[in-house]
């Protein structure tokens, strides 16, 4: 139907990563002029890899881009803006130290014909520009006296003047506020009725339906397909995000899972009261028991990952308390966590999780090391002996512990990580994204483990963007949404549907 | 809702202390001394540190981009050297201030090439260069080597009489070489403020990875500070054989932390992004003006050290309060 | 016996001791056996061999500190200034210019000078660790005030003692040994036990990896880099009396002048990264040998010292280049490159 309107066209489009990592599999993504379209997934899905080959941070594996009838293969930022691709991220990638005029200027600035650079010319068009934003500042003020709001803003009117037609927005709301939210949606109207097509990433399904057309999502670095957005409810949506059709769900499924589904009388074993950390969560009320399973879910940026920092004394509690065994107490830093039994795999396992140069053993006696002291070191005899314990419990693939954790697989160096913790005897486990990246095989083996570990009387804290795996691992699940709880569900309760609802908002 | 937070401009907040500062201590001076208050004190400055105000701009580029340059006081007493030496073996002066101008650059952008290509630290880096060159002088002569060009000779002594009035106090004089360093200034500041080279530097400084994303040619701006460095730091040398008349290997051991230290007195952030050469050769200013008081003082010279070591950590201190104010402010975005 | 080949040249320190026996042999055939020869005088051994070792003592005690600090991934290069200002105090004391109350007591005027050395040291790690300002610039502060400091210490004069005791720390002898070299194996023990009998090494190589991942699995960071900049403070300070006894006084200009990229030079030939990570004492010793058995050797042979500068500098930058990831990178683009080029031919 809008074939002779199609602005951008990317067919076949591969990239992976080293020989391992997969991060685009054949995916394919259409843009009309004069229309927002929304780019949906979960973390890993590919989402990012898409707009960095499109803008060309990253070079294609295989594929083409067409961009107004003519083939392009940008290979740098540079190509891909002269070419009429611009993009916002989700960082503000500009200069703080430069004033605002000069952040919407650099690199094309004004200048005369000995090439001096004309500062009156570039603050006057500037402060011009922004006003088409409703935005005026002092242009001659460095960036960083602005909030992030504006800076997001500066940063779309540097993009929108460089003659874009395809504009990409990665993200360019988690950091506004409602208010601005509003003017930033203005403006992407008032661009698409000038022709110009957006691509606008988000995690925010109210925002998806509020200011979209057209909706393509991805999962796993698969493409999923591209809808319109006022024909698509909100389940079904995030049912495609999460890689389960909500028509065809089947109730056997839940039902089975839960048939021994009982809740933990455990006694209780932490607890957040009111719990609010600066920039982070917003009065968080949890309670977990021992041997119990709790599940926290929710889209990317809800609040789950940040619930698990402030547990392990990572992010500091602003107000409110945190009680373990009911008695209060006070984490100043992930060591007061880990001496209070307390253990937490990150999500990003290779930059927070391992230690690179480090052998498997070492990685894995880390943490306990560091729980006793010191002085108090393990023995060359007792490490190897924990080594070879967890390599052989978690069924860790490696010809010996003394391999460096970097030549391990993805889901080997997550057992290695569990196996660090493990060996500190944790009575609460926290488990942010353990099976991301990792293959089906080694998952179902880490969904056993965890449950293994309930039966044994550990509290275990499961985050997960994969609502099947937290259905079976989960007896209760709270579910998170903006940074705020938005629900909390109990055995049979649990099922997707449920979950889905309040994880979009409730509506259908 | 426009949210302006109220924030120090770190550049201005420093530029402004180290202006009062210089201000304070001239003025200290002149109540305490006889003879201080002058024109000719005020002059002198210029005429003792016109090199290391030089090098001191040179080095404030390599700053801007978050960078670092300890070669330049070896470069310096290259310079020295291989002029003596050249000049010695009957070459044009003319001929040999452009030579050792030229090494100048070509050391710079080989140093600037390694940290930008293979991601080498620039300490390591000029830590290298500043043994490479102190080495090399040393192998052209071990000896200190006299300068008689007549050219050298005339820049040497030349000097234009400055007199604003009858009084003694009211007379000074500045040496022709002073004018190579207002040169200098001039084109820096034109350079940093409007060319696209300039702006380009700020950018890098401010955050490389935008500077990438923005289109700008981060290889070509980064490289290009580090010849500048150089080339500053070479022209300083044949300021500084000017002023002495003679090539030593071993002369101005240390003299890359005098440089470094104006520019951070002058408001200069070393984690880059923010600083001026005018705030440079203020800071400069700054540290002749403690040596001529420590002279008044007849005190130890090691004062001299002390008091800048002191300044300098004041400064780096206020620098990082600043930032962590800022880091505050923004909440934890990196989550 | 292969088995055991193999794990004895897959140590840290196997190489660079085999270019220090490479280095000492080239010497010993350069002098036609001159170069081995040992001489007892009052019991003393005297010799070329000897004098590497006991020359080498300074470097190798800074290297043993420096080694910890750049596996950190950061770097101090106030070591010749702390070097300045030890020795500028225990000259001062045994002078009795400075507390003259302790009578030039020898005992009092090196633990003092330890003491100020550990402090210099511990400011060093707590601008590092705390204030959180680059190692570059948090070191320089003191580089630029040390030489000063000792300076007003010793009144700007270079000051000469008179005391035997005092010598005896570098020109000393036990059981025909050279006592630096005792200092060194007392000092180097002392650290190598500390590290290998407690989880320091391990810890230190974790932050040296991936600090954010070793705070995450319980490390306290500051603190590890508050104590390693503090060691190589008390380590600089111990070289700086070895140092001043050597010249007997103190010389606040020249002591220890430049030795940082000596000793940043001996613990990169000992193969640690200078970005951080996994670190070799031993190793770094090594590496400090042959720094300094490549100055002996190249004075040996008549060349001015001024060529030893310019060798260690091109030294240095191989060795960084080569532990270059862009470089290996290119590397490697060119060998297959080159390998296509071969196959379709």
């Amino acid at each position: 139907m809008g074939n002779e309107n199609r602005l951008l066209t990317a067919r076949n489009i591969s990239k992976s990563f080293g020989k391992a990592v997969i991060a685009l599999d054949r995916v394919q993504f259409d843009l009309r002029g004069g229309e927002i379209h929304a780019l949906l997934g979960e973390n890993g899905a590919g989402k990012s890899t898409l707009i960095k080959v499109l803008t060309g941070v990253e070079e294609r594996d295989g594929g083409t881009v067409t961009l107004n009838g003519k083939q392009i293969h940008p290979k740098s930022t540079q190509e891909a803006q002269r070419e009429g691709i611009a993009t916002v991220y989700q960082e503000v990638n500009l200069c703080p130290n430069l004033s605002v005029a000069e952040n919407i200027y650099i690199g094309r600035e004004p200048r005369n014909k000995f090439g001096k650079i004309e500062w009156k010319k570039i603050n006057a068009d500037a402060e011009e520009l922004l006003k088409k934003f409703d935005l005026s500042i002092n242009v001659t003020k460095n960036l960083d006296n602005y909030s992030v709001a504006v800076q997001q803003m500066i940063a779309i009117a540097r993009a929108c003047d460089i003659e874009a037609k395809v504009l990409i927005l990665d993200e360019p709301t988690s950091s506004l506020s409602t208010v601005e939210v509003e003017k930033l949606f203005e403006i992407m109207r008032k661009l698409r009725q000038e022709g110009m097509g957006i691509i606008f990433v988000t995690h925010f399904l109210d925002q998806v339906y509020e200011v979209t057309d057209r909706i393509t999502v991805f999962r796993n670095g698969g493409y999923v397909g591209t809808f319109e957005t006022a024909q698509l409810p909100r389940v079904e949506l995030v049912g495609k995000m999460i890689g389960k059709d909500y028509a065809s769900l089947n109730e056997s499924v839940v039902a089975g899972q839960l048939e021994d589904a009982q809740e933990s009388t455990g006694e209780e074993l932490i607890a957040l009261a009111g719990a609010s950390s600066p920039g982070t969560i917003q009065d968080f009320n949890l309670k977990i028991r021992k041997s119990e399973v709790l599940g926290l879910s929710g889209l990317l940026g809800s609040g789950r990952s940040e619930t698990a920092r402030v547990l392990f004394g990572i992010d500091a509690l602003g107000s409110g308390e945190m009680k373990l065994k009911k008695e209060k107490v006070h984490f100043k830093s992930p060591l007061d966590a880990i001496r209070s039994g307390i253990a937490f795999c990150p999500e990003n396992r290779k930059t927070e999780g391992i230690i690179a140069d480090l052998s498997i053993r070492e990685n894995i006696v880390l943490a306990l090391q560091s729980k006793r002291g010191l002085y108090r070191k393990i023995s060359k005899r007792e490490a190897e002996k924990l080594a070879d314990e967890y390599i052989k419990k978690l069924e860790i693939k490696t010809p010996d512990a003394d391999q460096l954790i970097k030549n391990l697989s993805g889901g080997n160096q997550q057992k290695v990580i569990l196996a660090r913790w493990l060996a500190t005897e944790p009575e609460f486990l926290m488990l942010d994204e353990p099976t991301r990246g990792i293959d089906i095989g080694t998952k179902a083996e880490l969904q056993k483990i965890v449950i293994e570990l309930a039966k044994q009387g550990m509290a275990v804290l499961f985050i997960s963007s994969e609502i099947d795996e937290m259905l079976r691992c989960c007896k209760r699940m709270v579910v998170l949404r903006d940074m705020r709880q938005v629900g909390e569900l109990h055995g049979k309760e649990i099922s997707e549907e449920a979950i889905m609802h309040i994880m979009a908002g409730g509506e259908q | 809702m426009e949210k302006t937070k109220k924030k120090f401009q770190i550049n201005n907040v420093s530029l402004l202390i180290t202006v009062v500062l210089f201000i304070l201590m001239f003025a200290f001076g002149s109540v305490k001394y006889d003879n201080f208050f002058s024109i000719s004190t005020f002059l002198n400055l210029f005429n003792d540190n016109a090199y290391l105000m030089i090098a001191g701009i040179g080095v404030t580029f390599v700053l801007i981009t978050g960078g670092i340059d300890i070669s330049i006081s070896s470069t310096i007493a290259f310079t020295g050297v291989f002029s003596a030496f050249l000049l010695q073996k009957g070459v044009p002066s003319f001929v040999v201030i452009a030579i050792v101008l030229l090494i100048g650059i070509l050391i710079g952008s080989a140093q600037g090439a390694l940290i930008h290509y293979f991601k080498m630290q620039p300490f390591i880096v000029t830590l290298a260069g500043q043994f490479l060159m102190r080495g090399l002088c040393v192998v052209i002569s071990e000896a200190s080597i006299p300068i008689s060009d007549p050219f050298f000779n005339s820049m040497a002594l030349g000097k234009v009489a400055i007199k604003l009035g009858n009084a003694k106090a009211a007379s000074g004089k500045l040496y022709y070489y002073v004018f190579i360093l207002f040169a200098v200034l001039l084109v820096s500041v034109y350079v940093l403020k409007f060319t696209k080279f300039g702006r380009s530097l700020y950018a890098l400084g401010g955050n490389e990875t935008s500077a990438e994303l923005m289109g700008l040619n981060v290889a070509r701006t980064k490289i290009g500070a580090y010849a500048i460095s150089s080339f500053c730091a070479a022209l300083g040398g044949v300021v500084f054989s000017f002023y002495t008349l003679a090539g030593y290997g071993l002369q101005n051991m240390g003299m890359e932390l005098d440089a470094l230290s104006s520019a951070v007195i002058g408001g200069t952030l070393l984690s880059g992004g923010v600083g001026t050469v005018v705030g440079t050769t203020i800071g400069a200013m700054i540290q002749g003006i403690i040596q001529t008081i420590v002279t008044y003082q007849n005190l130890n010279t090691w004062w001299t050290k002390v008091t800048i070591a002191a300044l300098l950590c004041f400064f780096i201190v206020i620098q990082r309060i600043i930032a962590i104010r800022a880091e505050k402010m923004k909440g934890k975005e990196e989550a | 016996m292969k088995e055991k080949w193999n794990k004895l040249s897959q140590k840290k320190a196997f190489w660079p001791v085999v270019i220090f026996l490479v280095i000492l042999l080239f010497n010993g055939i350069m002098t036609g056996g001159e170069f081995f020869s040992l001489s007892i005088v009052d019991g003393h051994l005297y010799g070329r061999l000897i004098d590497i070792f006991r020359n080498g003592s300074k470097l190798m005690i800074l290297a043993a500190g420096m080694t910890m600090v750049l596996a950190t991934g950061g770097t101090d290069i106030s070591v010749g200034s702390v070097m300045a200002i030890s020795g500028a105090i225990a000259c001062s004391i045994v002078n009795g210019n400075i507390l003259p109350g302790l009578h030039g007591n020898v005992a009092a005027a090196v633990v003092l000078s330890i003491l100020a050395g550990t402090l210099c040291g511990f400011w060093n790690g707590f601008l590092v660790a705390k204030v959180k300002i680059q190692p570059i610039v948090a070191t320089m502060i003191l580089l630029v005030a040390g030489r000063g400091i000792a300076q007003l210490i010793t009144k700007g004069k270079i000051i000469t003692v008179n005391s035997d005791a005092y010598y005896f720390i570098n020109g000393g002898y036990i059981l025909g040994l050279p006592f630096p070299l005792f200092i060194v194996i007392f000092l180097v023990g002392l650290l190598l036990l500390f590290v290998s009998r407690t989880s320091f090494g391990l810890f230190l190589e974790s932050v040296g990896c991936n600090a954010k991942a070793s705070k995450f699995a319980g490390i306290k960071v500051d603190r590890m880099l508050l104590a390693i900049y503090t060691i190589s403070g008390a380590f600089a300070a111990v070289a700086g009396l070895i140092e001043s006894s050597g010249i007997k006084g103190a010389d606040c200009n020249n002591a220890g002048l430049n030795i940082e990229l000596d000793a940043i030079l001996a613990v990169a030939i000992g193969g640690t990264n200078l970005m951080g990570g996994r670190f070799s004492i031993p190793a770094s010793i090594a590496g400090a040998l042959i720094v300094q058995s490549i100055t002996t050797t190249v004075l040996a042979q008549g060349v001015p010292a001024a060529y030893i500068r310019v060798l260690k500098a091109i030294l240095i930058i191989v060795i960084c280049l080569s532990q270059s990831k862009e470089f290996k990178g290119m590397l490697a683009a060119h060998k297959t490159a080159k390998k296509r080029k071969a196959v379709e031919e």
